[in-house]
């Protein structure tokens, strides 16, 4: 079995647009999380995760020329992200061996307002559209693989990414995931009632619901541990489920993330002692966070320290497995645990260790989750190499 | 480890077939809500919450359920290691529109979460997934039509880790009046080897898939 190796980071959300950026606002303790009254996204105000648009244009213009085509919102995303994870690798996205994964919920779903729609064609709403018009910039040669499982599909990418590298199927996998912020998003979530009036605090006391985001995150993975400018981290395995119980409502039990967590243990050959860390997916939402932590506490991962990015970023969808594990890859490399922003008083039923304050720990190993409607629930596992 | 299409499923032209034969068709010919409806009845389907489903989640959940009627699963594999893996075109985009639709004026805004839940493509294979207690591995992937290749790829792997014993995998695709629907039931061979082989059996592979998928088996 080929080993495979996981690193080139990049994080674009409301905290930057390298991952350098993002985590240096994480270790400040800055969230991106702010009290949006435009009335472009819901009739009243709210709290979002937003991407800076004007400095996405002036760093997509410093890259891409007008005579290169025209682009979405998402699809410079897309582009940037990549171009600036490419740049941390010697891998060749030109090359027959290289796929590209593509992660999102709603792809180019802003397309559906008729004058946006007149100036990229109806075409471009279909992800497969979206996906031919990023491998096409890049000149891969290989169809892209386009996951859209709710808000698994990022973990779900480098689940099958690591996969298809290890059957040989492919030498570099360029995972990349990404979801845009849409008057679409927010009015369906608010008629869900799920969105908090203020910065969402997974896992705490006092939360009441998500907080949405947008962002685009970007991760190569290879058969080459030298195919990375910095040290590489092994992927050891993971594995999706589902509760088979609601489409919209998480299991009560924690059945399906548990069946994940035990299989992605099972596939890595690991025991709950020797997982160092856990990036949650930690929504905020009362069912959500109270699956989670009866999940972990079956799992046997009660005291592995344990976070949720969502209260730096919000919930990025698609894109949320992807920005949610390049953080954890960094994590591991500063040997760095990041306080769960918005986490003060414990408010699940279950004992687990939610991270309080950033702090030096040795990580050798970190577990990643995502749970999502449809009854989705999935896990990965990495590991320093 | 070989792997096995126990039976398959096809949907399409107000025509169903189960392993190529005609298993239900519809002279009306009168749109697909029309159609699937006719289809839920004659299969005597008991699952009212059917019809609160979006068109694509209506087509994937009949798929299966045609597909499965007369097997057990569940006898045979544990709930966990059945999985279900779908490609799609248009993803949710029917529904979506449909949830724009009531989002677009200010002045009549009337978003539904009864909309809202559907418009994800995955939600289909959770539908698919509840009915029939699987727990296993779902996943929905996005291809501009039906891709052999890919279906054959993901399930194969997933197989291969050891996560799955048996597998709805396929091609489900709904957008205003285009519908089609083509889903295996895969499963590991209980032969060891494959001089062992029952006649019967349909090996899983790439080339296999299009051939069923061309009606050309």
């Amino acid at each position: 079995m080929k080993p495979v190796f996981a690193g080139a980071e990049n994080i674009i959300s409301s905290l930057g647009f390298s991952a350098v950026e993002n985590i240096s606002n994480i270790l400040t303790g800055n969230t991106g999380i702010a009290i949006d009254d435009s009335g472009i996204y819901f009739p009243s105000a709210l709290p979002l995760s937003k991407v800076d648009y004007a400095q996405l244009e002036n760093l997509f213009a410093g890259i891409v020329s007008g005579e290169q085509g025209k682009f979405t919102m998402l699809e410079k995303m897309f582009i940037l992200s990549i171009t600036d994870a490419l740049q941390q690798s010697n891998i060749d996205i030109t090359s027959p061996d290289t796929l590209l994964i593509i992660t999102t919920t709603k792809g180019n779903i802003d397309l559906l307002d008729p004058d946006l729609q007149k100036e990229f064609g109806k075409q471009r709403i279909f992800l497969h559209e979206m996906a031919k018009v990023i491998s096409g910039f890049f000149n891969n040669p290989n169809r892209a693989m386009i996951i859209s499982n709710a808000c698994i599909s990022g973990v779900l990418g480098i689940i099958y990414g690591e996969r298809l590298i290890r059957a040989g199927k492919y030498r570099n996998v360029i995972v990349s995931g990404g979801d845009l912020m849409s008057e679409f998003i927010v009015s369906g979530f608010q008629s869900f009632q799920s969105l908090s009036e203020k910065a969402c605090k997974p896992f705490d006391k006092s939360r009441d619901g998500l907080t949405l985001g947008e962002g685009c995150g970007t991760i190569i993975m290879s058969s080459g541990a030298d195919s990375f400018n910095d040290v590489a981290v092994s992927v050891l395995g993971g594995a999706g489920s589902n509760d088979a119980n609601h489409i919209s409502g998480p299991s009560r039990t924690g059945e399906g993330l548990f069946l994940a967590i035990r299989q992605a243990m099972n596939l890595a050959g690991m025991t709950p002692e020797k997982i160092d860390s856990i990036s949650a997916h930690g929504t905020a939402t009362d069912y959500n966070d109270e699956m989670e932590a009866i999940a972990f506490s079956r799992a046997g991962l009660e005291s592995v320290p344990l976070n949720s990015y969502k209260g730096y970023i919000g919930h990025t969808l698609g894109a949320a497995g992807v920005i949610e594990a390049a953080i954890s890859l960094r994590s591991m490399k500063m040997n760095m645990l990041f306080r769960s922003a918005g986490y003060e008083h414990h408010g699940v039923t279950k004992k687990i260790s939610v991270i309080k304050e950033n702090m030096e720990k040795e990580i050798n190993t970190c577990l990643k989750t995502a749970s999502g409607f449809g009854g989705s629930n999935a896990a990965v596992i990495f590991q320093k190499v | 480890m070989s792997l096995v299409i126990r039976k398959y499923c096809s949907i399409v032209n107000a025509c169903i077939n189960v392993d190529g034969k005609t298993a239900f068709s519809d002279p009306e010919q009168d749109g697909f809500r029309k159609f699937i409806r006719a289809a839920y009845r004659y299969f005597e389907t008991d699952y009212p919450k059917f019809f609160k489903m979006d068109s694509l989640s209506k087509l994937g959940f009949l798929s299966v359920e045609v597909l499965l009627k007369g097997e057990s699963i569940s006898g045979k594999h544990p709930i966990e290691k059945t999985g279900i893996i779908l490609t799609n075109g248009s993803s949710s985009l029917q529904v979506d529109e449909k949830h724009w639709d009531t989002i677009r004026n200010r002045e009549q805004y009337f978003p539904s979460p009864s909309n809202f839940v559907y418009t994800l493509p995955n939600i289909m294979a959770g539908e698919a997934a509840i009915r029939h207690e699987f727990r296993g591995e779902n996943t929905v992937l996005i291809s501009e039509g039906f891709d052999a290749e890919l279906i054959f790829n993901i399930t194969d792997l997933a197989f291969k880790t050891g996560s799955l014993e048996s597998c709805i995998c396929g091609w489900v695709e709904q957008y205003e009046d285009n519908y089609e629907s083509l889903l295996f039931l895969v499963e590991q061979s209980v032969h060891e080897n494959m001089v062992e082989k029952s006649e019967e059996d349909v090996i899983f592979e790439p080339s296999t898939l299009l051939k069923i998928y061309k009606q050309e088996l």
